[in-house]
């Protein structure tokens, strides 16, 4: 008798919150982009609950798909980061203010 | 909920898994030195692949650890090394008052509402006894075969579709990250 999924649920979510702590904290733009991926495996352990607890094989399908785009988004994220960083010196988002109105 | 004596070894599993995915989502924001966030953020990964093999999802959990720690975090290093920024960062100074605090209040409100919404709605499902209970799971044995068909029938125009996505994000990164050498740095793509 597998454990309840309750147990799984509350775990994600507790991870999706701090992930979202970090990204709301943390400055330097690696370290947001960690923190994304915490909430981005807090929502996939959700979908994989719901697949094991429905029997229905979608939601792994659906966590396959966010490996997929997540592994995209880094590529492109670090991608700007290293362009960023080239003209400023450095990864802080906070100096990044030019469009600030 | 009924009480059910769950089997212990179950009950192991998922607490190492919870502890590892706790530990390392707070060392992840917390340790000053990227190269150690990156290293913690692998201890989650490993804590979510457990997860996942103890819900009978073994190819996903292949997957997170050979693309999300074996290709993921080692880009995120490569990128650490390469910038050179894998000094301290000033965790301490906050120039935004009050920011930690805001934050604080904010995630907590919204994980307890998540938490609390899904425990009135009896976890969706309701408790195993009661809700069909998992048919894919219940064989004991992964269901790699079962994924792949629906990957390949269900979903396959996503499928194709992720394809188009990581082209262009290859290209996209690659645009991105190359240094011109004739144009001004003023007018280039970066």
């Amino acid at each position: 008798m597998n454990v309840p999924a309750a147990w799984y649920l509350i775990l994600a979510a507790v991870l999706f919150g701090v992930g979202s702590f970090g990204l709301l904290t943390r400055r330097s733009a690696l370290i947001m982009f960690m923190c994304l991926e915490l909430m981005l495996n807090a929502v996939n352990l959700t979908f994989v609950t719901f697949a094991r607890t429905l029997g229905d094989i979608g939601g792994q399908a659906t966590v396959f798909f966010v490996m997929v785009v997540a592994a995209a988004e880094v590529t492109v994220g670090l991608g700007i980061v290293v362009a960023v960083f080239r003209r400023r010196s450095s990864t802080s988002v906070d100096e990044l203010s030019e469009m600030k109105g | 909920m009924i009480a059910i004596a769950y089997a212990l070894p179950s009950i192991l599993v998922f607490a190492t898994s919870a502890l590892l995915v706790l530990v390392g989502a707070v060392g992840v924001i917390v340790l000053k030195n990227p190269v150690h966030s990156a290293l913690s953020l692998i201890m989650t990964l490993f804590g979510v692949a457990m997860a996942f093999v103890a819900q009978s999802a073994d190819f996903l959990a292949a997957v997170q650890i050979i693309v999300y720690a074996g290709a993921i975090v080692v880009l995120f290093l490569f990128v650490i090394m390469f910038l050179g920024v894998d000094r301290r960062e000033a965790v301490r100074v906050e120039p935004l008052v009050g920011q930690r605090a805001f934050a604080g209040v904010g995630v907590f409100i919204t994980t307890a509402g998540i938490i609390a919404l899904m425990a009135r709605s009896h976890w969706v499902t309701g408790p195993p006894a009661v809700s069909s209970g998992g048919v894919a799971a219940s064989t004991g044995s992964g269901n790699v075969r079962e994924l792949g068909t629906a990957v390949f029938t269900t979903y396959l125009f996503a499928f194709e579709a992720t394809a188009g996505l990581l082209i262009i994000a290859v290209v996209g990164a690659v645009l991105l990250a190359r240094r011109e050498r004739s144009v001004t740095p003023e007018e280039g793509l970066a």
